[in-house]
């Protein structure tokens, strides 16, 4: 039996939706599993708050608590003003939660193992934060690049170095995420290969000898939980950050 | 999206190249998966911003008012409770202050009025004191008086059986009074 880890991340076309240029757009197993976020969240968010109790059941308490979690998440790093950009960092948290989430589950797709896709959504926070702090600041958002404090004999070193972090933001902000959902999944995939090779390969002894990497895959898939929630809060929380620095550049 | 696009196909340009058949890397996925994840987010987007939020916020505004309400009826009740223990406190004192007064007057009518009693009374037997002192007074008078005929008559018996003579009434008499003088 041979273990593919990478199998797992193929992207396949299920069906065609039209051309640009001479690239063919398809409808792919990943289109899929970015709607299929798109509606859990629909579901949970109008669904859960339906009946909108005054005393929250279930459902209503998730969607509650992950309002309230990414409202105070805003609130402490960007202070109020950062509500202003509260849809979009609570649409980026929950797609990236979610598509994680389901990603966990055997035989989906992670739509966040994909580099572009990570890239894309850490675009779409570089160029908010880049339009949004001009168009509010004006020049003064150049302002982050000059720390306040620094002598002004390694101030164009600082800058420099500001603004190096600052365009190699999107990078680290997509390679992060990217990063950690393709290593997990790998990780995962290779452990539980592991059982299945024993098997085949060593009879009653190869299963017993199995049970190490089972459990191994257990504790992984565990951890996995957590980082796919962490990852989609580090998302989020940096975003903030950022966001933090369009709307007060003087820090 | 372009911006994005065109920022991201520098990235995988180089990574493609020694990426090989590794799937995140494969840059012919690229256009299809953008042209997916934008129609995917902007529909969530939209959904977040227009429907979800909104509706979240109007529940949790809900709440807060209701509990707000009910902590401020909560609040007018206690007032209310708390005005009616005053008020109770209030007249229970003024009762107690009333059957003090009561009392205190019942008590000083009652003094006054066996005060007088006593005094009646005693004025009385002050009266029949005096009038017994006086009968006293008079009946030792007349035993006195008495006490002076008899003794004349016992002394004027005792000079006859002595001397055989009667004597002189005004000598036993005299005689009799400095006896009881002395």
């Amino acid at each position: 039996m041979k273990i593919d880890p990478i199998h797992q991340f193929d992207i396949e076309p299920l069906f065609t939706i039209g051309q640009i240029g001479k690239q063919t757009i398809a409808f792919t197993n990943s289109s899929l599993y970015m709607f299929l976020s798109v509606a859990v969240i629909s579901l949970l968010m109008i669904g859960g708050m339906a009946r909108g109790q005054l005393v929250p059941g279930r459902l209503q308490s998730i969607a509650e608590i992950s309002y309230e979690f990414v409202a105070s998440t805003i609130r402490s790093t960007a202070g109020s003003e950062g509500l202003k950009f509260f849809p979009l960092i609570f649409s980026l948290f929950m797609f990236i939660c979610i598509s994680n989430l389901i990603g966990i589950i055997p035989y989906t797709f992670t739509v966040s193992s994909h580099i572009i896709v990570t890239a894309a959504l850490a675009f779409l926070v570089f160029f908010t934060v880049l339009i949004y702090g001009l168009y509010k600041n004006g020049l003064k958002f150049f302002k982050i690049f000059v720390p306040s404090g620094v002598p002004i004999y390694i101030l164009p070193l600082v800058m420099f170095i500001e603004v190096l972090s600052f365009f190699l933001r999107p990078v680290s902000h997509s390679v992060r995420l990217f990063a950690n959902m393709l290593a997990g999944h790998i990780a995962l995939k290779v452990f539980a290969g592991f059982v299945a090779m024993l098997g085949v390969s060593l009879g009653t002894i190869g299963w017993i000898g199995g049970m190490l990497p089972l459990a191994l895959t257990v504790a992984l898939t565990a951890l996995e939980l957590l980082v796919a929630f962490l990852q989609a809060y580090v998302f989020a929380i940096l975003t903030c950050i950022y966001l933090n620095d369009a709307i007060h550049p003087g820090h | 999206m372009a911006e994005k696009g065109h920022g991201t196909g520098a990235h995988t340009g180089a990574d493609g190249g020694h990426g090989g058949g590794f799937p995140p890397f494969e840059s012919s996925t690229f256009a299809s998966q953008l042209v997916s994840l934008t129609i995917a987010f902007v529909a969530l987007y939209l959904i977040v911003s227009r429907i979800a939020l909104p509706r979240v916020e109007s529940v949790i505004g809900a709440r807060q008012k209701a509990i707000e309400g009910d902590l401020a009826q909560a609040q007018a009740l206690k007032d209310e409770s708390e005005s009616a223990i005053k008020a109770y406190e209030t007249e229970l004192a003024s009762a107690r202050a009333r059957a003090q007064a009561i009392g205190n007057e019942t008590r000083e009518k009652l003094n006054a009025a066996s005060e007088a009693e006593r005094k009646k009374l005693e004025d009385q037997l002050t009266a029949r004191l005096a009038g017994a002192e006086k009968q006293i007074a008079a009946t030792r008078q007349n035993a006195m008086s008495n006490v002076r005929g008899i003794a004349a008559d016992a002394a004027s018996a005792i000079v006859q059986r002595l001397t055989g003579a009667l004597p002189d009434s005004k000598t036993v008499n005299s005689a009799v009074d400095a006896s009881l003088k002395g």
